[in-house]
């Protein structure tokens, strides 16, 4: 079953994807923090070098240099290994996104995808949904109630906005009838008409809403929330460890870009005149950017408001998109 | 071979997972190698092919683990060891019987299996999905049904329980709200 060519090539491809991954999300701190600065009329980051640029190497000679402090009370072993939980769940729901069309190098068909899996959105989900034990066991670890406050509130999160984001899925997938992303990106081919986000735009909504829940994102960032639990689960961490929590979930906030823009956005479809790969680039730009102009524009929500909106609005809201759904397809 | 490799590795971490879980003091090892114990088995479903159930097993596991999490934070100090008292030797005989005789059986297992049978062989180009949605809703539809209701009646009954004092903490502020604003 396995090739050892085929082996070969998706070591490459998966060491190719996290190290682009992970730069994408370290320039994705510096962008967050110019975007953030221009919405709020200041400079950002700009001594060094050219407009800031080399702010992201500066960051990261600090955070690798940095003492590694674990806590006297910490149980030790869960402690060290959460943050790369966090990271490594991030990386890994990558394995079965496709990220381009495929294209020919050197003769050779080459195909952006680690794995073709046929159930790849649930796995994605799935596994994406595992990287929220990242904070959990840091909180749990730490033993600092901040921290545990911040494991509790990643539990209550998580338990709300899984039912949202599965269920919100479902419509576009009874109209597909296939779990693979590739079947759902090559359902949307006949240009910006066949997108379905003009098919399901309830659907489109409650993911998206679902998505920054997922990436503790702005409006749902209660799990670090600084103002009420001071930094959360990662109160406790220092250094290359703090930084892998956020190398996590800005990958994660990439792959949620990518699966938003392949269910509702046409995916890597060309459209007009843009060739399909720049044109995914463009969308998972545009999400990107909305992720910090949402932080930029919206205050925070307290947990019991997160739950309330997650199991009284937004639940019955997504059933009754499938049942619709459902009507309209028979 | 990349198969073999792959599944003892899987067997060993699988093994060595739920060992902890059994012989750890703390809560937060045992629940955490469970947690890990319960992904590591997925990856025997997605090496005989069987993508769905591997998700499956990923999604439905880790939110139950993450709710066993959620009793042990209401329950425990979970970065101390709990000192169990078990002292009744006649469940530890038992317990060592019955995990002897299914020693046994799982390694007479292979000696069955030549004569094991599909009952619903794979087809080519049908997808996982698609075959187990068709056992489903066919010749299992009884089952799948009555498990249905089951959760739905445990579901209701969740609400009832906790439906009492549902809306009163938001009631709760508004009053207090406004006593704030009377007392300036």
């Amino acid at each position: 079953m396995f090739d050892t060519a085929v082996v070969i090539e998706t070591v490459v491809k998966a060491v190719i994807v996290v190290a682009v991954i992970a730069a994408l999300a370290g320039f994705a701190t510096f962008i967050e923090r110019k975007v953030l600065a221009f919405m709020q009329r200041r400079l950002g980051p700009m001594h060094v070098g050219p407009y800031g640029l080399l702010q992201l190497a500066a960051d990261g000679i600090k955070l690798f240099t940095k003492e590694d402090i674990i806590p006297q009370n910490a149980v030790k072993p869960i402690f060290m290994i959460a943050p790369v939980i966090a990271a490594t769940t991030a990386f890994v729901a990558m394995a079965a996104v496709p990220y381009f069309p495929e294209f020919t190098l050197f003769g050779y068909t080459i195909h952006p995808i680690i794995s073709d899996i046929n159930v790849a959105l649930l796995y994605v989900m799935g596994v994406a949904s595992v990287g929220i034990y990242g904070p959990l066991l840091a909180g749990m670890s730490s033993a600092n109630k901040w921290s545990l406050l911040g494991a509790a509130r990643a539990v209550v999160q998580m338990l709300s906005f899984e039912v949202v984001s599965g269920l919100s899925v479902l419509a576009p997938i009874m109209m597909i009838g296939s779990l693979s992303l590739i079947d759902i990106n090559d359902a949307q081919t006949g240009g910006i008409g066949d997108w379905l986000i003009w098919k399901q735009p309830l659907a489109f909504v409650l993911f998206a809403i679902a998505g920054f829940m997922e990436t503790n994102r702005a409006p749902f960032d209660t799990v670090e929330f600084e103002a009420e639990i001071v930094a959360g689960y990662a109160t406790e961490y220092s250094g290359m460890r703090w930084g892998l929590f956020f190398i996590g979930e800005y990958a994660n906030m990439i792959t949620i870009s990518v699966l938003v823009s392949i269910l509702f956005m046409g995916g890597y479809n060309a459209f007009w005149f843009i060739p399909g790969g720049l044109m995914m680039l463009l969308k998972v730009s545009f999400w990107i950017f909305l992720f910090l102009w949402v932080r930029a524009a919206w205050p925070h929500v307290r947990p019991d408001q997160l739950m309330w909106v997650c199991w009284k609005v937004l639940m019955p809201l997504s059933v009754v998109n499938i049942l619709i759904t459902g009507f309209a397809l028979l | 071979m990349y198969e073999v490799i792959a599944f003892y590795l899987f067997a060993a971490l699988t093994i060595a997972m739920f060992t902890i879980v059994v012989m750890s003091k703390n809560a937060l090892y045992a629940m955490s190698a469970l947690a890990g114990g319960m992904i590591f088995i997925s990856g025997f479903f997605f090496l005989l092919d069987a993508e769905f159930l591997g998700v499956v097993q990923i999604v439905v596991y880790s939110g139950a683990i993450m709710a066993l999490y959620a009793f042990g934070m209401m329950f425990f100090d979970t970065t101390r060891d709990v000192s169990e008292k078990m002292r009744s030797k006649k469940i530890a005989y038992t317990l060592f019987v019955l995990s002897a005789a299914l020693i046994v059986i799982i390694l007479c297992a292979p000696l069955a299996s030549s004569s094991v049978q599909a009952n619903f062989p794979t087809v080519e180009h049908v997808g996982n999905v698609q075959m187990i949605g068709l056992v489903l809703f066919t010749k299992y539809l009884i089952p799948f049904e009555l498990a249905a209701i089951m959760l739905l009646v445990a579901m209701i009954a969740g609400i009832v329980l906790a439906s009492k004092k549902m809306d009163e903490h938001l009631n709760i502020e508004d009053e207090e709200l406004g006593n704030v604003k009377e007392s300036r």
